[in-house]
């Protein structure tokens, strides 16, 4: 079992989040002048790393917001979590 | 030794059994190939044997970071089945079901392919609507499918919960008769044979760990055993797709998620096909040995662990029980985690690349097991022309760009959902 702790509601177990992806993409700052390279490697590529993984959860059964999560992939180990604008570091 | 046959048996029953010799050889690498197939899985192996077989490519190496086999070809619920919609796909897993049909002989090895049906439960009209629909389209395509009522279910499976107080009652299913299982240890070892018995040198304890490079050309691929030359490469590594493809600075459409799957104790024949819940995700047959195989939904999170969390566990036996309440003191004796190449589109890739001589076998989400022959073969196509078969026309990797997606669900770029 996956604990991750939210930054509004504490420690909580993994079945009240909704897993919501890689938090790494960042969807094109002026989407008119994007081309569709730029959208391509928005909506389809992902680094897909072996180890930490920053990512989404969306806290859905708890407080609704989203909670950024530092994560190792290979171990399922909660390595930080934080609020969407925070930048995480493992040890935190 | 030659075939494997009913009069080998006998000589060797009569001889006990002293004259039988290793299936494949385990020689030492080569200075080069002129193709090599990263993985050792029942991708890679097929895409050898049908290099050999279909190509007379035979200065072929299967390079393998573990053992053969001991991946997702092993680690699947052996379920074949070709009930697809659209025609980018539905064409190129018939040819795969196909290829099923006559394996065993193509081989000489049994890979115990039994046709025993896959039936898909519906529990409410417009899931028969939707699968009225389905079955059309197959037939279409001229794939079998049949759709059933809830008697026509009944008549097949009459152990699953028919009572009144059904959560989620039983209105009918679609049936595909040609469907079944087969013994996934054997289709990675019948493949390895065919290979190696052309010529193929299998490679094991062969890990990857880099590429040697001139521009956009693969000279060579670094390996745990030393560097090997190559004419042409292609990585069939599903599951470890991004983390090779990283080491080219390549970025891919792929999530990797874990996958897990369970057998219990074995039981007296209970399930003659493959059943799979239609209120819920679950699937379920019986092996030879008796033991009911069962699966559902991935972790729903990106992982390279393989092994799985409680919750899921706690899923799929509560949509086996709602689909079959007899099962509940059963118990499970075994469950493993397989890491699947979750696609954007929910389908595979067997493409060209933006490299010269490196082709790409990946994405395979839930379903790669019963792609095994139709994915060797189109990729072992692809590889010796340069170019797509007429079944993997559709699965290029530049679908992404250009937009011509195959998303079966109609599910979006989400990785988990397919």
């Amino acid at each position: 079992m996956i604990r991750i702790t939210c930054p509004h509601c504490g420690p909580r177990d993994q079945d009240e989040f909704s897993y919501a992806g890689d938090a790494t993409k960042t969807r094109p700052a002026d989407p008119a002048a994007a081309s569709a390279a730029d959208w391509h490697d928005y909506v389809y590529l992902r680094d897909n790393p072996a180890g930490p993984h920053l990512e989404f959860w969306h806290h859905v059964y708890g407080c609704r917001h989203y909670v950024k999560v530092l994560r190792d992939v290979t171990s399922h180990a909660v390595l930080a979590s934080g609020r969407p604008d925070e930048t995480l570091e493992a040890g935190e | 030794m030659a075939e494997y046959s009913v009069f080998s048996l006998i000589r060797e029953g009569l001889t006990g059994h002293k004259g039988w010799i290793r299936a494949w050889r385990d020689p030492e690498p080569k200075a080069s190939y002129d193709v090599i197939v990263i993985g050792g899985g029942g991708h890679g192996l097929a895409t050898a044997y049908y290099l050999a077989r279909n190509h007379g490519i035979t200065n072929v190496a299967v390079v393998e970071k573990g053992w053969i086999g001991g991946g997702n070809v092993g680690r699947n619920t052996t379920i074949v089945r070709s009930n697809y919609m659209l025609d980018g796909n539905a064409h190129f897993y018939e040819h795969s079901l196909k290829l099923w049909e006559g394996l065993s002989r193509d081989l000489n090895y049994n890979v115990m392919f039994s046709q025993r049906g896959v039936l898909n439960l519906a529990h409410s009209d417009g899931q028969m609507d939707a699968y009225a629909r389905r079955g059309n389209m197959m037939r279409l395509n001229g794939i079998d499918a049949e759709l059933l009522d809830r008697d026509g279910v009944r008549r097949l499976y009459p152990h699953l919960d028919y009572s009144k107080d059904a959560r989620w009652p039983i209105y009918g299913g679609l049936l595909q008769p040609r469907g079944g299982t087969a013994r996934h240890d054997a289709v990675a070892w019948g493949f390895a044979r065919g290979a190696d018995r052309r010529g193929v040198d299998i490679l094991q304890n062969c890990e990857v760990i880099g590429f040697e490079r001139d521009g956009d050309r693969i000279t060579g691929v670094k390996t745990t055993r030393g560097t090997i030359g190559c004419g042409r490469v292609g990585m069939a590594v599903a599951g470890n797709t991004s983390r090779v493809a990283a080491m080219l600075g390549w970025k891919l459409p792929i999530e990797s998620h874990v996958l897990q799957a369970f057998v219990t104790e074995p039981l007296k024949p209970l399930i003659d096909g493959v059943v799979t819940y239609g209120a819920g995700h679950f699937y379920i047959s019986q092996s030879d040995k008796g033991g009911l195989v069962l699966g559902g939904d991935i972790d729903f999170h990106n992982s390279y662990a393989q092994r799985g969390n409680l919750p899921v566990v706690e899923n799929v036996m509560a949509n086996g029980l709602a689909m079959m309440p007899n099962i509940g003191r059963v118990r499970i004796l075994r469950s493993w985690g397989g890491i699947m190449d979750m696609s954007m589109d929910g389908s595979p890739i067997i493409s060209k690349t933006p490299f010269d001589n490196l082709y790409l076998n990946a994405g395979w989400c839930y379903g790669g097991f019963k792609a095994t022959p139709g994915s060797g073969y189109a990729f072992a196509h692809t590889i010796a022309n340069d170019a797509p078969h007429e079944t993997n026309r559709a699965m290029g990797l530049d679908r992404f760009e250009s937009g011509h997606l195959l998303d079966e669900g109609g599910k979006g770029p989400t990785p988990k959902l397919h």
